[in-house]
């Protein structure tokens, strides 16, 4: 019988270790990001960091947190083993998005201020370009291949292009009013852009930068202004893209291949951003108006929790 | 088509340099942007006595209205250059005793078809009967009054500053929502405050609030800046306001000759509201919310004060004309102005939806935001009040209630 406990046990304890997996969320209204523990589904922790932290990532080694904080012009450099801010990087004006370049050595970040993107060198720790890009550049995203990078300028309602190597923008691709979120398909074919204003994602060829869809979604009972599109997400297969549709209170699962919306799932208030595990089982949502994140089972298509985490949840990242 | 675009830490005139040589490339090496059409805006605009500043913080804006204007074309460049669209500016600002019609004869001349119409209502009346008028937009970026919404509509004009209506239900359906429905409403002598007053009972009815109290303000206006102001205040103020309980004192003081007075001062402990104190507005300094910071910035930047409803009302006359030629690919006016008055149309304003006009009275459907002197208190349409369109509609003139034929 012991011997049966005990089995029984090191299985969980092991099939526990296989799961770990820390969500981090950063509250854009208390300067703080929250530590989740996504086994257990349970606030494990805060972490203090600069005023107004919206978006975030993972270095490639996935021990450090980068976070920008758009009142602070810098982005935070958390350590996830100590949870601790331990450095800073300089990112050019009221930084609100950015990416990891592939390489691992630079970022690249949004200045909605200044209708720039910055390029900066993480190990120097240094601006090394800029890039003049439209008004209020916002979204920013990166091909798998690391060549072009992807920024989206909210009042000049583009995408525009970047070669990352050169900097130079490659074309400047017009998205339905107020673009917001960029994301490339994992195998870098496709281009989704969303459209905050007109609620739509749009879909472009990468290779000839023609649009090849868009996705106008619909909520029932909602009207057409209440239903906005932010964040997007690929599953790491390409197969299913998530779209956060922020008033609307929804995340959208859409099929890649047909462009058809299969399913919306009702989560908080005011989606913002999303993640998905590491098993490709789970979406997380970023609530900014309710101060939760809901946890979505893709398995059984339901949503299983939503948890405080503070005020202002902006986006949400997954690390081990 | 690559385009050389690396900087590297440079000086700001470089960086200057760089791009403006980055948009004479960009001209170049687009096809069929090598020669940019260009659409030109007017802004018909009136030389206004400025009014005498309440307090020592007050500054005296003399350029309201145009430099929201200004904004609005620098933000149709910004997507025109990738486009080959080019918007430009003429304006004309009447002197005292000039009447519009001569400047919409210029503009018709010049073959403009969109005018921000900065004017109070009389004079927009004028302008949008005048000949040439007749085919062109006209935007009134500045008259609230209901009157132009309903009996003295004008089919070639459209709102883009809120009524009075829309003031009215926004701040009532603030007030309901916080239950203070008993108000003491507070009336100025002068026309315009007469028609605030009009449309704030009408929201009292409209949202379930009672009027409590009804009076004229019939103090003459004391000059609270000399120096025992405060003392004739402190005592004058409480004396104008003893009346029987109520919620909220509801001011209608669009001059703003003694709403500022009230708070602090009134005899009961009750909050002001109205025209002063919490006010309802299209847009005020305070709204930093729905990427509105970077629009304040923008203007600070242009202007070197903070942005007014005025100018507010007429950047969003620019960007309307802005956003309808980007979404069309065309600087064609008639397209535009159809599109314009299309159920298509959405405009981002930066309060959180799109702005799209109404097709009964051309006003632009827009939210409303409550402020207080510092800070953003709250935006209308509030949560509950419904519509079976839009909840937009809940603010100002419904379809069912126009009166407007065009």
């Amino acid at each position: 019988m012991q011997v049966l406990i005990a089995l029984v046990l090191s299985m969980l304890i092991l099939a526990r270790s296989a799961w770990a997996e820390t969500i981090y969320v950063s509250n854009e209204q208390d300067n703080t990001v929250a530590v989740v523990d996504g086994v257990t589904m349970t606030l494990q922790d805060t972490i203090e960091v600069g005023r107004r932290p919206r978006g975030m990532a993972l270095s490639i080694d996935k021990k450090t947190l980068f976070v920008a904080e758009g009142d602070d012009n810098r982005i935070d450099m958390v350590d996830l083993a100590r949870r601790q801010v331990v450095d800073r990087l300089p990112s050019g004006a009221d930084p609100e998005f950015f990416v990891v370049h592939p390489d691992g050595k630079r970022l690249f970040v949004a200045n909605e201020k200044d209708n720039l993107v910055s390029v900066v060198d993480i190990a120097a720790a240094k601006v090394i370009g800029t890039v003049d890009v439209g008004v209020e550049p916002e979204g920013m995203a990166v091909s798998a291949d690391g060549r072009t990078v992807a920024c989206t300028s909210e009042t000049t309602s583009m995408v525009h292009l970047i070669d990352a190597a050169t900097l130079e923008l490659i074309d400047n691709l017009l998205i339905d009013t107020r673009p917001r979120a960029a994301a490339f398909s994992p195998d870098g074919k496709q281009l989704w852009v969303s459209s905050e204003i007109r609620g739509t994602a749009t879909v472009f060829d990468a290779a000839t930068r023609a649009q090849t869809g868009k996705i106008e979604f619909e909520v029932p009972g909602i009207r057409r202004e209440g239903v906005q599109a932010v964040g997007i997400l690929m599953s790491r297969d390409g197969d299913n893209a998530y779209v956060a549709l922020g008033p609307a209170n929804r995340i959208a699962e859409v099929d890649t291949k047909t462009l058809t919306v299969r399913r919306l799932y009702l989560v908080g208030q005011r989606p913002w951003h999303v993640a998905l595990s590491d098993d490709q089982k789970r979406l997380i949502s970023a609530n900014g108006n309710s101060g939760d994140i809901s946890f979505i089972d893709l398995e059984n298509q339901e949503v299983v929790k939503s948890l405080p985490v503070g005020r202002g949840p902006w986006s949400v990242v997954i690390g081990p | 088509m690559p385009i050389l675009n690396i900087r590297l830490g440079l000086p700001d005139l470089s960086r200057m340099r760089l791009a403006l040589t980055f948009l004479m490339l960009l001209a170049m090496a687009l096809p069929g942007l090598a020669e940019p059409q260009t659409l030109v805006i007017g802004y018909l605009g009136e030389q206004r006595k400025p009014p005498l500043p309440l307090g020592p913080l007050d500054e005296v804006v003399t350029d309201d209205g145009l430099q929201g204007a200004r904004l609005g074309i620098a933000d149709d460049a910004s997507t025109g250059r990738f486009l080959g669209q080019q918007f430009r500016l003429q304006q004309v600002i009447l002197k005292p005793g000039e009447t519009p019609a001569e400047a919409i004869k210029e503009f018709a001349a010049a073959g403009l078809s969109f005018v921000v119409a900065d004017l109070d209502a009389p004079q927009l009346l004028q302008a949008s009967a005048a000949p040439g008028a007749e085919r062109m937009t006209l935007f009134n970026s500045r008259a609230p009054d209901d009157r132009l919404r309903q009996e003295d509509c004008r089919k070639n004009v459209l709102h883009t500053i809120p009524s009075h209506a829309m003031l009215a239900d926004a701040l009532a359906q603030y007030l309901i929502w916080k239950r203070w429905q008993h108000w003491f409403l507070l009336v100025g002598p002068h026309p315009q405050d007469q028609a605030m007053a009009a449309a704030l009972r009408r929201a009292a009815t409209r949202f379930g609030a009672e009027i409590t109290v009804d009076q004229p303000w019939t103090f003459r206006p004391a000059n609270g800046r000399a120096d025992t102001g405060h003392v004739t205040l402190q005592t004058e103020i409480p004396a104008a306001t003893q009346v029987s309980d109520y919620d909220v004192l509801v001011a209608a003081d669009e001059a703003d000759e003694f709403g500022a007075y009230l708070e602090g001062r009134t005899a009961l402990p009750r909050p002001v509201a109205g025209t002063q104190g919490l006010v309802a507005t299209g847009w005020s300094a305070v709204n930093e919310e729905w990427g509105a910071t970077q629009l304040q910035d923008r203007f600070h930047k242009l202007a070197g004060r903070w942005m007014l409803p005025s100018d507010y009302a007429a950047w969003l006359a620019v960007r309307s004309v802005g956003e309808a030629a980007t979404r069309l690919h065309s600087l064609e006016p008639t397209a535009i102005g159809n599109y314009l008055r299309s159920d298509d149309f959405l405009l981002a304003g930066f309060k959180g939806q799109g702005l799209s006009f109404r097709s009964w009275d051309g006003q632009m459907r827009q939210p409303i935001l409550i402020t207080g002197p510092r800070l953003l208190v709250s935006s209308s349409p509030q949560p509950g009040f419904l519509h079976q369109r839009t909840t937009l509609d809940t603010l100002g003139i419904d379809l069912e209630e126009s009166t407007c034929k065009f």
